[in-house]
């Protein structure tokens, strides 16, 4: 048996396992042995498209040449690949979408465990880098080119793809942070948009007090959210020495992330804002049916919401956007949710060949243009970030407000980064679970945050970190 | 003359038992060949993978410091791990009031297509089971819609007697909610199973009650009932083994509600987060196998109460 069969055969025989008995039951069963043969097909699709292309959703036509995988999920990610690879003469990407967000970590997650399966190239969010960075599954593409696009990102894009002075992924998009909000509703009840959480919250009470429609949403499957607006406050959730990883310092029960968790917990007490998941097709019914009056969202926002079927019809040019409500109006804080990078993973056979195609890849001002004009993207390349066509564009879901001149734009450069968790998947399940008591009523918000602390403090200690 | 036949028969004898052994020898390998092909699946795709698992279970993977051997330390952590322990509460508590609805519901409805005969029943058999042939995972997003508030019939329904529509997404309803969907998919089946046991039945042994005097009541408690006992408890514990290992259902509604779904919901959703989520195999193989000691134990208490009427297994 040579090491890859062997892997490979752990590989499966871990997948068969991790359900162990299901085999006794139909319905179990079959989802393990689902959930095995796709990512046994992937492992093996990637094995072969090393050097053939068979298994790529993208169509190769310059055969001859070496070929990088890549898993990525931008809706107009077909286009973007056809374009690196029609403009490129030294090597081709070979795509796959494996899913979106958690599916797309799950798989890469395995396949980081197996040591074989996973892309050459992937698509993450910024705020994931960490997590798969401990597990030294990406690669420092800082000597692989990084000098002649440094000038093409913010400080503040690259510092979030960075660990220390190690560059661990291509910033592609931003999601500064904003409110969106229904002029119709705003014009029926006579406010303007809250410039601060306080009158945000004197806003939504006068809109209740008025029969009219919830303010926002406080949604537990939006972990993100509740960690961008806390560090809005001030809150620094994360805090380590990348040189010394295992030395961490975790503060998420702060005064900042009380009072934010409190904030919502008590607007959603009074009846201000509903409780209801985000991204489920019951929440976008109640957007569109002008259920809530905003939505704190990020820039890609507008996109994923004419793409759900948002502002169309009689609801058209109903929207428009605002800054984020500050807490300090003073010293304007702004923050991002969202937003992704093109990482090398350690698995790539060829890292240098790897790092060209997360340089190239979706930096052309052809994809860019694409990316923009169709609302998929909030670029974060200067090219497309500084074009006047790009700042000056009349944005059709906003009625034609210049919604990136007004707020995204600016928002976007006054951001400075964060630093994000190495675990971050179980600091979001923590999350959850605690918004999710705080929407019940069974904790304040206060309380929710320091069961956040000492739930994701136990679990760093039993992963070996020391916690500061 | 004598001597030389003994010999020769002896001889024979010998023969015999040569060929004999042969013979077995042969039936012995063709019995090898053809539980092979089995056997190397069996082999390969359950014990293999149970072994590896338990092996994995037995370490610890650490993402700062490694992988260590703690024997039984991550079981030891599963018995004592809140999130675990809720999770097999609830799927206790959830076997014990759907088995009964399922088995109670599914006996109906087979003891109604079994008595009553007319060119609907071949209809409404079919039907019955229709649920059973819905994928689990489409049957649960079909679910979903149909609670839905916004998209669902509840709040029309609900509406009708001016009351507000339960969410059944909610902490308070989710267990009915569940309760409602694993019987839809589920009695059909338990029908169709308990429908063939009653087919089974000697017809005249009713047309014998019947003319002693026994009402149709009689017949079905007296005698269709204590009859498919051995079915019955067939799928008693088909389903107690399916219900402790709750997984399709939660895992897919989840999507609509993260908030009240978390991912140690039940315990097979917890081996799969910590697997595949958390890139923690070891616990998750734990997890694992702790889940099949509770399955077992479950099972067979089942089994030890229900002794004297157990006629399979």
């Amino acid at each position: 048996m040579s090491t890859k069969t062997k892997k490979l055969f752990a590989t499966a025989a871990t997948l068969a396992a991790a359900c162990v008995l299901a085999a006794c039951s139909p319905d179990a069963g079959s989802q393990s042995s689902a959930s095995a043969t796709n990512t046994g097909s992937d492992t093996a699709g990637n094995n072969a498209a090393g050097n053939n292309a068979s298994n790529c959703t993208n169509t190769i036509t310059k055969k001859d040449l070496p070929v990088v995988t890549f898993w990525g999920w931008y809706p107009n990610m077909q286009l973007v690949v056809d374009n690196f690879n029609k403009q490129n003469n030294e090597v081709q990407v070979c795509w796959t979408n494996v899913g979106q967000g958690g599916d797309e970590y799950d798989k890469f997650q395995t396949a980081i465990s197996a040591g074989t399966g996973a892309p050459d190239v992937i698509m993450i969010e910024a705020d994931r880098i960490p997590t798969f960075q401990i597990q030294k599954a990406l690669v420092d593409i800082k000597n692989y080119g990084f000098d002649a696009v440094k000038a093409n990102y913010s400080e503040g894009a690259w510092k979030d793809v960075s660990i220390g002075g190690a560059v661990y992924g291509v910033p592609v998009d931003g999601g500064p942070m904003a409110m969106i909000y229904r002029k119709d509703v705003f014009d029926k009840y006579k406010i303007t948009p809250p410039k601060t959480w306080a009158e945000y919250e004197q806003a939504a009470q006068k809109v209740k007090d008025a029969g009219g429609p919830l303010f926002g949403d406080l949604g537990a499957n939006v972990p993100a959210v509740m960690m961008a607006l806390q560090i809005q406050k001030g809150a620094t959730p994360y805090s380590y020495d990348p040189t010394q990883p295992e030395t961490i310092g975790i503060a998420l029960n702060d005064q900042a992330s009380k009072d934010v968790l409190d904030y919502w917990g008590n607007l959603a007490k009074k009846g201000l804002v509903g409780t209801q998941d985000q991204f489920t097709p019951e929440y976008i019914a109640g957007v569109v049916n002008g259920k809530y009056a905003t939505y704190i969202s990020a820039a890609w926002a507008p996109g994923y919401l004419t793409g759900a079927g948002v502002g169309k019809g009689k609801d058209t040019g109903k929207w428009a956007v605002a800054p984020l409500p500050q807490w300090d109006p003073a010293n304007p804080v702004q923050v991002n949710w969202g937003g992704s990078a093109f990482s090398v993973t350690s698995q790539a056979k060829n890292p240098e060949l790897a790092a060209k195609v997360a340089y190239g890849l979706y930096a052309d001002d052809e994809s860019l243009t694409d990316g923009w004009t169709n609302q998929i993207i909030f670029p974060l390349n200067l090219k497309a970030l500084n074009s006047p066509d790009f700042v000056n564009l009349k944005v059709k879901f906003f009625d034609g407000q210049q919604a990136n001149k007004e707020v995204y734009v600016p928002a976007a450069n006054a951001y400075t980064g964060m630093t994000y968790a190495p675990f971050g998947q179980y600091y979001f399940d923590a999350m959850t679970k605690q918004i999710s008591a705080v929407i019940d009523g069974s904790v304040t918000g206060a309380q929710a945050a320091d069961r956040i602390q000492e739930d994701v403090v136990n679990y760093a200690k039993e992963q070996g970190f020391t916690v500061k | 003359m004598t001597l030389l036949i003994e010999e020769s028969a002896s001889s024979t004898q010998e023969k015999t038992r040569k060929v004999r052994g042969n013979v077995r020898l042969r039936e012995h390998l063709m019995g090898w060949l053809f539980v092979g092909p089995f056997g190397i699946v069996f082999l390969a795709l359950l014990i293999a993978p149970l072994g590896y698992a338990l092996y994995l279970s037995l370490w610890q993977k650490k993402l700062i410091g490694g992988t260590s051997f703690v024997f039984l330390g991550n079981y030891v952590k599963a018995f004592t791990d809140p999130t675990f322990l809720s999770g097999v509460w609830f799927v206790v508590r959830f076997s014990l009031v759907a088995i009964p609805l399922q088995i109670l519901v599914a006996l109906a409805m087979a003891l109604i297509v079994d008595a009553v005969i007319s060119l609907f029943t071949r209809f409404s058999r079919l039907m019955i089971f229709l649920p059973y042939a819905i994928p689990t995972v489409i049957g649960a997003v079909m679910w979903g819609f149909l609670y839905s508030k916004s998209f669902g019939p509840l709040t029309d329904i609900f509406g009708l007697f001016g009351a507000p529509a339960p969410d059944f997404f909610s902490k308070n309803l989710i267990f009915y909610g569940l309760i409602n969907v694993v019987t839809w998919q589920w009695a059909g089946y338990y029908m169709i199973i308990l429908y063939a046991a009653l087919q089974g039945i000697d017809p005249s042994l009713y047309e014998a009650a019947r003319m002693d005097g026994a009402s149709s009541w009689q017949i079905a408690l007296r005698i269709k009932i204590p009859l498919i006992a051995p079915a019955l408890l067939l799928i008693l514990v088909f389903s107690l083994i399916g219900t402790l290992q709750f997984f399709n259902e939660p895992q897919i509604l989840r999507y609509l509600a993260a908030g009240t779904i978390a991912p140690g919901f039940t315990p097979n959703m917890y081996a799969y987060q910590q697997a595949f989520g958390l890139a923690n195999f070891n616990y998750g193989s734990a997890i694992s196998f702790a889940l099949g000691g509770v399955v077992f134990v479950c099972v067979y208490a089942f089994l030890f109460f229900t002794r004297k009427r157990r006629s399979f297994f």
